[in-house]
């Protein structure tokens, strides 16, 4: 286990695609681990689908970083050989699968954030991040469609998948600020035009969520506060174990290939 | 005599149709032509260069048409050909030819609808059965087989259909 970690020269554009590409890659893992355990063949087969998008759109994102940066570090470099404070996704994405709901209920939050964010990123004037965006945004939609079925099904469905879709929105809430916050790195590239202000999706995420929630009959926490960290390298526990499995092969076998 | 340009056009054509026979390994009745993944062929230097467009975001099968190409050229005669992955525009289900749509059909799987809008994306989906025609279908599975596929069942005949969705 002696392989060393890259480091990054984590411009402004460099750490945007990271950022992202770091959501996607870790919510696809996520999702991945379901893989042979998820309730249905159906469901099995939709969650790995998902996890694919994702982990596809990850790729993308690392190659554009990897290019930006200019130096040696390819989108497999930046997947295997950096360690946990060195990753830049939302809290939100690495949290555990926990029961179907909390998996259901984390990529709700996700997917009508990504489904809005994709899409207003198509006019991005940087045109490989607006490329990577009209394929995630389609990706993402239907992404969003699934969940919110799901939501409904769970929170409309018994006093059991009731409570428990309940319990995952209340305990995942917390995450979600993180997907609206912006630095000043991120503010120059907005006013650029090469990123879009999150802040400005929010009142239309809330929209969804809330057309959602009142079908399912559940309800979304008036809490305000909200955790972040995981922008800038502070994670919680739960990445650490992600990642050392996730980089387990490249870290004990550097190098290796199929 | 044949011209400079008509030995290059010539040789353009022959590196374009090698590139174009290959087919889709998830779905082999469909060429990357057909498909509207293959977008160009150019000549750099003394080597061959041929651009494709990504489908899917994580279709596992653009690394294997791209390992095809290379070889397929290769055994067209064409030396250390060479295969760059464009994004930008984006591949969308619209750039799929009617030969493609039909072949599709004819190998029992619903072609997407065109205009991939979102109001196609999220709209009434009016998907016919490829086997009796029938558009008395319903969705089974939003996500089937392989990442570009929804699973449908006809009403009509009561088959089961693999419907290629639209992106």
């Amino acid at each position: 286990m002696a392989t060393a970690n890259i480091q990054v020269s984590e411009t402004p554009l460099v750490l945007y695609a990271l950022r992202r590409a770091d959501d996607a890659l870790i919510l696809g893992h996520r999702l991945s681990e379901w893989c042979g355990h998820a309730p249905m063949l159906e469901e099995d087969m939709a969650l790995s689908n998902i996890a694919l998008d994702l982990i596809g759109q990850a790729r993308e994102l690392y190659t554009y970083a990897s290019k930006v940066e200019g130096k040696d570090n390819d989108e497999d470099k930046l997947a295997y050989l950096r360690d946990i404070r060195q990753y830049r996704n939302l809290l939100l994405v690495e949290q555990p699968n926990g029961d179907f709901a909390q998996t259901l209920v984390r990529q709700f939050f996700y997917s009508a954030f990504a489904d809005l964010y994709w899409r207003a990123m198509m006019n991005s004037r940087d045109t490989t991040l607006a490329a990577i965006a009209a394929k995630s945004e389609k990706e993402s939609a239907y992404h969003l469609r699934h969940a919110s079925e799901w939501l409904i099904r769970l929170g409309d469905g018994t006093d059991e998948s009731h409570a428990r879709a309940q319990a995952a929105i209340d305990h995942l809430w917390a995450f979600t600020g993180e997907m609206f916050a912006v630095d000043d790195g991120e503010r120059a590239l907005i006013h650029a035009g090469i990123a879009i202000d999150p802040g400005t999706l929010r009142g239309r995420w809330l929209q969804t969520l809330s057309n959602v929630a009142s079908e399912a009959t559940l309800v979304l926490p008036e809490n305000d506060w909200m955790q972040q960290g995981g922008r800038t390298g502070r994670h919680s526990e739960h990445l650490g174990h992600l990642l050392s499995e996730l980089q387990s092969m490249q870290r004990t076998f550097p190098g290796l290939t199929w | 005599m044949v011209s400079v340009l008509d030995r290059d056009s010539e040789l353009r054509r022959r590196a374009w149709d090698a590139a174009a026979s290959v087919v889709d390994p998830e779905i082999p009745v469909l060429t990357i032509a057909d498909l509207g993944v293959l977008r160009d062929v150019v000549f750099a230097g003394d080597h061959v260069e041929v651009a494709i467009t990504p489908t899917y975001s994580g279709c596992p099968a653009m690394n294997m048409i791209s390992l095809e190409i290379e070889v397929a050229l290769e055994r067209a005669g064409f030396r250390r050909p060479k295969v760059r992955t464009v994004l930008s525009p984006a591949w969308t289900t619209d750039w799929m030819t009617e030969e493609g749509r039909q072949k599709l059909r004819a190998y029992g799987i619903a072609p997407p609808q065109a205009s991939s809008s979102r109001r196609a994306l999220f709209g009434e989906q009016a998907v016919a059965c490829p086997q009796c025609g029938s558009e008395n279908t319903e969705l089974l599975s939003e996500f089937g087989s392989t990442s570009c596929k929804a699973l449908w069942r006809c009403k009509s005949c009561r088959e089961p259909f693999d419907y290629f969705k639209c992106h």
